[in-house]
């Protein structure tokens, strides 16, 4: 087992950001886009066809990313999240995977329907995506300075050489300390914290227009989180990047997201402000969601209540019943909801829900 | 007696061994003196991150690792003045549920030969017997009799971890030691177990020592809380001194980092520089000190021992 424990002493001179990082990038953003809506997410299926049947993985997902803000995907293990956000980036595992409906339109185009050798143009680009174990996502065998100076040399047609001046001034942007010793450091001599910076230089090297951060933060230690998060709320802003935030921590969410999709069984059940999700959640499973985790201080203050618990377990992809999949551990459930699955109900305000409690409303 | 544990100054160190001779290079000083006590019907809470020595202590508990030095009493007695029968006797007394559900279940037996064969191996309840006691077991954790006979991969993560508990309840244990016991559950099936493990503690009169990284969940269930660092206890609390009165400057930034579900909250983090230290070479004086927003002259030179600073709050820090 990798343990988590940095191999080197720690270094606290971390060097400050200098200047407007723009400024040292230079602004090579391409022709601003007009549309709001930087990404729409359209009817999306993909589906796994493994021996044991069908997993209908994502199923009928539809959403959209404006320019600049944080969207939130949450939702417990095998909703759907990350599969939705590997068919974006067309990395969905074939052959078993495969996006079987819906469009995915970014810049006017879609994505689903580019020619592969066009889509590796814009994957690492104009989206990039980062994962959670940083470990896994990067090259043991190349340096740091190696990996992220190809996104320039690749992408941008810079020398090597300029490359790797570039990479050293994404990792002095990262807060990595002593850049110029760490560029030349393979991603084993680096603690977790570190890794996963050196994946948010890599990503941003291009000055994407989307991030796409898969749990970037699981597996990171929490005072190493909190380091983590912030830097990538710091970055956004100079980067004027939109970024789609993939958690199941409800906590991390609400920390830096501003509307959230929360997702159940392959289907976005319901979509808000994060205010309106968090203050006045309106589908049975986010209010379950919410209630079931012990938050920090509330015993201490109000003394121990009992936990809300959903009854049930989450339910399996291969099999789904007709109606709403949420309905055997729903405590609201109606005789329609076993029948036909509701669709998603605008209930003004950009609040969306899947849900037959607010049909007709 | 009111105790049932009382650890004092354990010390694991583990020997770092290089080259061809296996020569001793230098030691991983995992758990470097730290006494807590558990008493009779409550739960104690380690806390801290990776390697803060947190789970190495729950195994030193319960003898999975020899101690490099201090003294653990269990029940008025000293462990490590035991030999093997004896020691072996004491293991009924002593539980462990594991973080990860599908690595810890033997995927070759039916639930109720994992539950089962520990009350065989010490020769307690045969037979029928035997068989009534995993029958009600399994529906103390919420499981039917029926399930008893299916094979651990026929269960999800929850239900899994419903059995983890069911074997370590067999042989009616004094202390059950969970490490990271809802940790790699879905969120909402992480309520189903923390409030298991509650009704459970008040009907067996169990003592837990629960080991986790989660600060929320660790408030939710533990009525004192030790706040580990490299090694060391740097505070140690009652759940309502902790989380009310947080005095170290460590448990302060800790509590300070967790991500809260509620985006109204004002965003006051503390946000603590740099990493972990290697416990190969712990940084001189207080091993915080590195990382520490308030630290003073004297912090890099002496070490701070941990002090009762009233009602019993101890502090490891020169603040107090």
């Amino acid at each position: 087992m990798r343990q988590n424990i940095p191999d080197r002493s720690i270094d606290r001179n971390v060097p400050a950001v200098s200047g407007s990082i723009r400024e040292a990038l230079g602004d090579r953003r391409k022709v601003m886009r007009n549309h709001s809506d930087l990404l729409q997410v359209e009817q999306l299926k993909t589906y796994f066809y493994t021996s044991e049947g069908v997993a209908k993985a994502v199923d009928d997902v539809s959403f959209f990313l404006r320019k600049g803000e944080t969207l939130g995907l949450v939702g417990e293990s095998g909703c759907g999240k990350s599969v939705t956000a590997l068919s974006i980036m067309r990395l969905v595992p074939e052959p078993q995977g495969r996006i079987v409906h819906g469009r995915v339109r970014f810049d006017g185009i879609n994505l689903l329907k580019l020619p592969l050798n066009e889509m590796r143009r814009i994957r690492g680009n104009r989206i990039s995506m980062i994962f959670q174990e940083p470990m896994t996502s990067l090259n043991p065998v190349f340096t740091i300075g190696d990996q992220i100076s190809e996104m320039f040399v690749l992408h941008q047609g810079l020398s090597k050489k300029e490359g790797w001046d570039r990479a050293m001034e994404m990792l002095r942007l990262v807060q990595i300390p002593s850049p110029e010793r760490r560029v030349r450091d393979y991603p084993h001599e680096l603690s977790g914290g570190m890794r996963q910076r050196a994946m948010i230089a890599m990503a941003l090297s291009c000055d994407p227009e989307i991030l796409i951060a898969d749990e970037p933060t699981t597996a990171l230690d929490v005072t190493i989180q909190a380091q983590v998060l912030d830097l990538m709320l710091k970055l956004k802003e100079d980067f004027d990047a939109a970024i789609v935030l993939i958690t199941h921590d409800l906590g991390v969410v609400a920390e830096i997201a501003q509307r959230i999709e929360v997702m159940y069984a392959g289907k976005v059940v319901e979509e808000a402000e994060s205010l309106a999700i968090f203050g006045d959640p309106k589908h049975p499973y986010t209010r379950g969601l919410l209630k079931s985790i012990p938050k920090l201080g509330h015993r201490a203050r109000h003394g121990r209540q009992r936990l809300e618990e959903i009854s049930g377990i989450v339910p399996s992809l291969y099999e789904s019943p007709p109606g709403c999949s949420f309905y055997p551990r729903c405590p609201e459930t109606m005789a329609i909801c076993r029948e036909r699955g509701p669709e998603l109900i605008d209930l003004g305000d950009s609040h969306r829900v899947r849900c037959w409690l607010y049909n007709g409303r | 007696m009111e105790e049932l544990l009382a650890v004092s100054n354990l010390k694991i160190h583990f020997p770092i061994k290089r080259g061809l001779f296996s020569r001793i290079s230098g030691y991983v000083y995992a758990v470097d003196g730290i006494s807590f006590v558990l008493k009779r019907g409550e739960t104690m809470g380690l806390v801290g991150e990776s390697g803060c020595g947190k789970t190495t202590t729950g195994m030193a508990v319960l003898r999975l690792i020899e101690p490099t030095n201090g003294q653990i009493m269990f029940d008025g007695t000293d462990m490590s003045q035991m030999n093997r029968s004896r020691l072996r006797s004491l293991r009924k007394e002593m539980q462990i549920i594991f973080q990860d559900p599908y690595s810890s279940l033997d995927p070759r037996m039916t639930v109720n030969r994992i539950i089962g064969d520990p009350m065989g191996i010490h020769g307690v309840y045969r037979g029928r017997e035997r068989d009534e006691r995993v029958d009600y077991l399994l529906e103390k954790v919420g499981l039917t009799p029926e399930q008893g006979r299916r094979y651990p991969h026929e269960f999800s993560g929850g239900q899994r971890q419903r059995i983890g508990i069911a074997r370590a309840l067999a042989l009616n244990p004094r202390l059950i030691i969970g490490d990271e016991p809802v940790s790699a559950l879905d969120v909402s099936i992480q309520a189903q177990i923390i409030n298991l493990l509650i009704d459970l503690q008040e009907e067996f009169h169990l003592s837990y020592i629960i080991i986790a990284h989660d600060l929320a969940v660790v408030e939710h269930i533990c009525d004192h809380i030790a706040v580990m660092y490299l090694g060391k206890i740097v505070e140690m609390a009652s759940y309502r001194d902790l989380y009310a009165d947080p005095k170290h400057p460590y448990t302060q930034a800790l509590l300070s980092a967790v991500p809260v579900a509620d985006p109204r909250r004002e965003r006051g983090r503390m946000i603590l520089a740099g990493d972990v230290p290697s416990p190969i070479r712990p940084p001189s004086g207080c091993r915080f000190h590195p990382r520490c927003p308030r630290r003073m002259e004297a912090c890099d030179r002496a070490e701070p021992v941990l002090q009762d600073t009233g009602g019993g709050h101890d502090v490891a820090c020169f603040l107090y």
